[in-house]
């Protein structure tokens, strides 16, 4: 019981730290992509390449006066913004990152806590995430807030029905609720995975753009739109509430992104077993890209490249040479499969915002009602059909 | 461990009850309800009661609260006002109360004076698998007559709150 | 055993549920508190259900408080939705006011 206790909290500091980091890098890849997209730098000043860039924005978002306007309700607009990152960071908490590990004589998966109902409690914690938005709304005694708090809140729960739906067929496949269950179903190769094995491709299709409408993101960002609607919901938020909604975005995005590797693309699972030579693959990419880093810096095109391109260069080195320690290998090849596929999907989600323009709200309620929801119904009919007769 | 979860979120869960019958603005009470669902959600997982824990956290904290926040954010009608007082009724309310919950409480501790100890695990019925298991058996019927009744319920609300055609 | 917490304790907290939300029903004059009301009391019983169910170890307790749950969310669309035609009609939401059919 004692080191049970032990072991959770280390687990929960180490993921929340990583968690932190991620989410303020998450920042500066979007930044960074989305500028090279439209062919213009993107940060570059503040560190190299911009990589200071997103400690930088937290040193201004804390510094910046803390401001509440005295005409708002103070209970509702103080517990909006909590409440948001509350249920964005909870349901990081079931999702499984990688197999069972051993860590100095003690045997833990790495999640932090596995429910039998895992896929229920992350649609109930986003069921929740609602309110935050809908109270900041109100709250702030704005019409402008307001109009963005229930255009926005309203898009939500209209997508929770066609994201649920396509929750639901891959879970027929997959015959569990619990999410390190479900990755168990899909081992082996890259026919296994429920994308293909289970023919759940209008399921993945409905899922990503249900996800897309969930976290409010382009092209379903209308109600945070800052030329529409000033600026949305967070118009009477300033420094620390302001930067919890951001927090909360992303969040819910790398959650969403998560769900999709675990239901489609085969969790932690490696594309071909490591008996065929997959545990290579992390070896050979951090190699190639260390070993493309230390010409560049012999090289350089700028003077200053020779400073920082050469010790980067051989730190991507050094990591390729750690995923070739069999003592960490268990343990690191996994999380590197999974924070692939993931950091795959959340790069699809940065591109498309590079380059779809956004839906007007009518549509996109229209879009949710009379074509996505009917849709994932019959998809679920035919998955239920097929399950029940082929097996 | 099981007493003090069961102490905290019953606490919880009667301070925001009380909110819900005493606060002037029905946003307030509305909040309220939320954390009263909320902790009782948490009550039910002490129970073992985990597909109706999360089925109460989807359903009704997370669907049917959001309809009544967006009627109460629509309508925007604003604090309660009082009309009629009744000087009879003000006297008589709250000892009237008392007695029916002294009488219910006596009751239920007649019939359960040292009964069944409730500790967490103590039901392992209650996974998703039982529940749909003998959903889709024992009562099939009542399963079939709720999803029309809900049908008739959407098709209801939607004429209700339509726009008349001039 | 240490830990462990008494059935009737469940009984009694869903009773003391059961009255606020009958009190709520009874003394508010706002229509939508006392819808609010009325789901207080419903998820009273559900509670009573949950527990005879932990009681008898059977999971018919469960089903019976699934069903209610479905039941009070189309009651609560339905009722919402009479509210809003009411409020658009009378422009009150006040119970003392709305007691004639008559417009």
């Amino acid at each position: 019981m004692d080191s049970f206790i032990v072991i959770s909290l280390i687990k929960i500091f180490v993921v929340f730290g990583a968690l932190m980091t991620i989410l303020a890098y998450l920042q500066w890849v979007e930044r960074k992509v989305i500028a090279h997209i439209q062919v213009r730098p993107g940060p570059y000043r503040v560190g190299p390449h911009g990589l200071l860039q997103p400690l930088a924005d937290v040193i201004k978002l804390i510094t910046k006066e803390d401001l509440v306007p005295p005409y708002v309700n103070k209970v509702l607009y103080l517990a909006a913004p909590f409440l948001a990152i509350t249920m964005a960071l909870l349901s990081i908490s079931v999702i499984p990152f990688g197999p069972a590990i051993q860590v100095g004589g003690y045997q833990t998966w790495m999640q932090l806590t596995d429910l039998n109902i895992g896929v229920l409690f992350i649609l109930a914690v986003s069921s929740m995430g609602v309110y935050g938005i809908a109270l900041a709304g109100w709250s702030s005694n704005n019409k402008y807030a307001l109009l963005g708090g229930l255009r926005s809140s309203a898009q939500m729960i209209s997508y929770e029905l066609p994201l649920s739906l396509a929750i639901a067929a891959p879970l027929l496949v997959s015959n569990t609720l619990s999410l390190r269950k479900l990755v168990d179903t899909q081992d082996g190769w890259l026919w296994n995975w429920n994308l293909f094995h289970g023919w759940q491709y209008v399921s993945f299709i409905i899922f990503l753009i249900a996800a897309f409408a969930e976290t409010n993101r382009v092209p379903f960002d209308l109600p945070e739109a800052e030329n529409e609607l000033v600026a949305g919901f967070h118009t009477e938020y300033s420094s620390m509430k302001f930067a919890s909604f951001f927090m909360a975005e992303y969040a819910n995005m790398i959650t969403v992104s998560c769900m999709a590797t675990l239901l489609f693309l085969g969790g932690w699972v490696a594309p071909w077993p490591a008996a065929y030579g997959s545990g290579y693959v992390p070896v050979a990419i951090f190699a190639a890209a260390g070993v493309i880093m230390l010409f560049h810096g012999l090289h350089p095109a700028r003077r200053r490249d020779r400073l920082t391109f050469l010790p980067f260069g051989l730190i991507l080195l050094l990591a390729a040479a750690v995923f070739l320690v069999p003592l960490t290998q268990s343990a690191l090849l996994p999380l590197f499969w999974f924070c692939a596929k993931t950091g795959a999907i959340l790069f699809l989600f940065i591109w498309i915002r590079g380059t779809l323009p956004r839906f007007r709200y009518d549509q996109l309620m229209q879009f949710a009602w009379k074509f996505l929801f009917p849709v994932a119904m019959l998809n679920l009919l035919v998955t239920g059909l097929v399950v029940a007769v082929f097996s | 461990m099981d007493l003090i979860v069961f102490l905290v979120f019953a606490v919880i869960a009667v301070v925001a009850a009380i909110n819900v019958v005493v606060q002037r603005h029905p946003i307030s009470s509305a909040v309220s309800l939320i954390g009263v669902m909320g902790s009782l959600a948490v009550l039910y997982l002490l129970l073992g009661a985990e597909f109706i824990a999360a089925a109460q956290v989807i359903v009704y904290a997370g669907a049917v609260m959001v309809l009544f926040v967006f009627v109460i954010m629509l309508l925007n009608a604003g604090t309660e006002t009082r009309t009629g007082r009744s000087f009879i009724a003000s006297l008589l309310g709250v000892p009237v109360l008392a007695a029916l919950l002294a009488m219910l409480a006596y009751f239920t501790a007649r019939i359960y004076p040292r009964g069944t100890e409730v500790r967490f695990g103590g039901f392992r019925g209650g996974t998703a698998e039982a529940v749909g298991r003998a959903l889709f058996t024992t009562y099939l019927l009542p399963f079939e007559i709720t999803s029309i009744l809900i049908l008739i319920a959407i098709v209801g609300a939607i004429v209700l709150a339509r726009k008349e055609l001039e | 055993m240490m830990g462990q917490v008494p059935l009737s304790w469940f009984l009694m907290l869903s009773a003391v549920l059961f009255s606020l939300g009958v009190a709520g029903f009874i003394f508010r004059r706002n229509i939508i508190t006392m819808f609010m009301s009325i789901e207080l009391i419903l998820n009273a019983v559900n509670l009573t259900f949950i527990t005879f169910a932990y009681e008898r170890q059977q999971v018919a307790g469960h089903l019976l408080a699934f069903f209610v749950m479905v039941v009070a969310a189309a009651e609560a669309a339905v009722g919402l939705a009479i509210i809003l035609t009411i409020f658009k009609n009378r422009g009150t939401l006040n119970i003392d006011e709305l007691n004639s059919m008559k417009n």
